[in-house]
């Protein structure tokens, strides 16, 4: 199992195919740090907004 | 009892406290799996002779859509268990996997593209394969946006997990595409009845992302559900706990067992 590129530059390139292999892997990895991102955040803004109304229950007890 | 665990696994609460645990070592396995597979294919595993190195767009390809197809079955089964037994959890778990699934699908068809332009010359071909992958991302769309249709939530469940089940019929059509009609996309590479068709030295690279993105499957349904069985139990003592908790510990920054992590 080898390098199977001759510098840094030529593995960049790709022979002409750089673009078309590094877009497709950008756009993948973006993608799956958005589907990881989307529900802690989702998570996060829940206990936030829960964490308020808790603390208005607390100020205002019937 | 025999049943017991079933009925434990029916419990939107037991699900989130025991998956707490599994989180930190399944966001490990994913990335050092993602990495060393993605280093592997992109670096050292030969280019291809015909190809050369846009080949290498294999490493993400096939991965996301297996699992654009192997996430429909889970939110298909999910919704059918929900349908059948009237349990919660399969019902969160089935509407956690349609942006997850509807994502993968987005993911190998633009590779796919990508992967086209340099390869037949086209970026889009109506064939088999790619047109069947399109419509199983048009019903994860359908089932995501007929979840929301419905004023009660009971409804929408009901309604997105019969959509899911029809749905079914495309999964087998986009398997066999590449047999029925032979037009553009290759046929399978891998196979698990007989020899591949694909040398070692591209074949290894190639099932470590595999496993890598069935990693990331699982974390991403974990962390969608947990979000989702937050929202739906709002009401609940539990999760009125677990707020407290976790705004005292962010508010005063003292850490909290259990609390802050994730």
């Amino acid at each position: 199992m080898n390098f199977q590129f001759d510098s840094f530059a030529s593995f960049i390139a790709m022979n002409g195919h750089g673009p078309f292999v590094w877009a497709a892997y950008g756009i993948t990895f973006a993608v799956l740090a958005y589907l990881l991102a989307s529900p802690l955040l989702q998570r996060r803004r829940f206990v936030r907004e829960q964490a308020r109304q808790q603390r208005i229950a607390n100020r205002n007890p019937d | 009892m025999a049943w017991q665990w079933f009925h434990r696994l029916g419990s939107p609460r037991w699900f989130y406290e025991k998956t707490q645990a599994w989180l930190p070592w399944l966001t490990a396995i994913t990335l050092v799996l993602l990495v060393v597979g993605s280093i592997w294919g992109l670096a050292f595993a030969p280019a291809d002779a015909k190809q050369g190195n846009s080949y290498r767009i294999i490493y993400i390809h096939v991965p996301a859509a297996f699992l654009a197809l192997a996430g429909y079955y889970i939110m298909a089964i999910s919704g059918a268990i929900g349908l059948i037994w009237k349990m919660k959890l399969p019902y969160m778990v089935m509407k956690s996997a349609a942006p997850i699934g509807a994502a993968l699908t987005f993911v190998s068809l633009v590779t796919g593209s990508i992967w086209g332009k340099p390869t037949w010359g086209t970026w889009w071909e109506w064939d088999a394969r790619i047109t069947s992958m399109l419509i199983l991302f048009f019903l994860y769309l359908g089932i995501m946006a007929l979840q929301q249709a419905f004023h009660s939530r009971d409804t929408g469940d009901k309604a997105s997990a019969i959509l899911a089940l029809v749905g079914t019929v495309n999964i087998p059509i986009i398997y066999k595409s590449v047999d029925w009609w032979y037009t553009l996309h290759q046929p399978a590479t891998i196979k698990f009845v007989g020899e591949s068709s694909i040398h070692p030295s591209m074949l290894y690279p190639l099932l470590i992302m595999v496993i890598a993105f069935y990693c990331f499957y699982a974390l991403a349904l974990l962390l969608y559900t947990r979000a989702e069985i937050l929202r739906r139990e709002s009401r609940t003592q539990w999760v009125n706990e677990l707020v407290a908790r976790q705004a005292g510990s962010v508010n005063h920054d003292i850490p909290v067992k259990g609390g802050s992590a994730v």
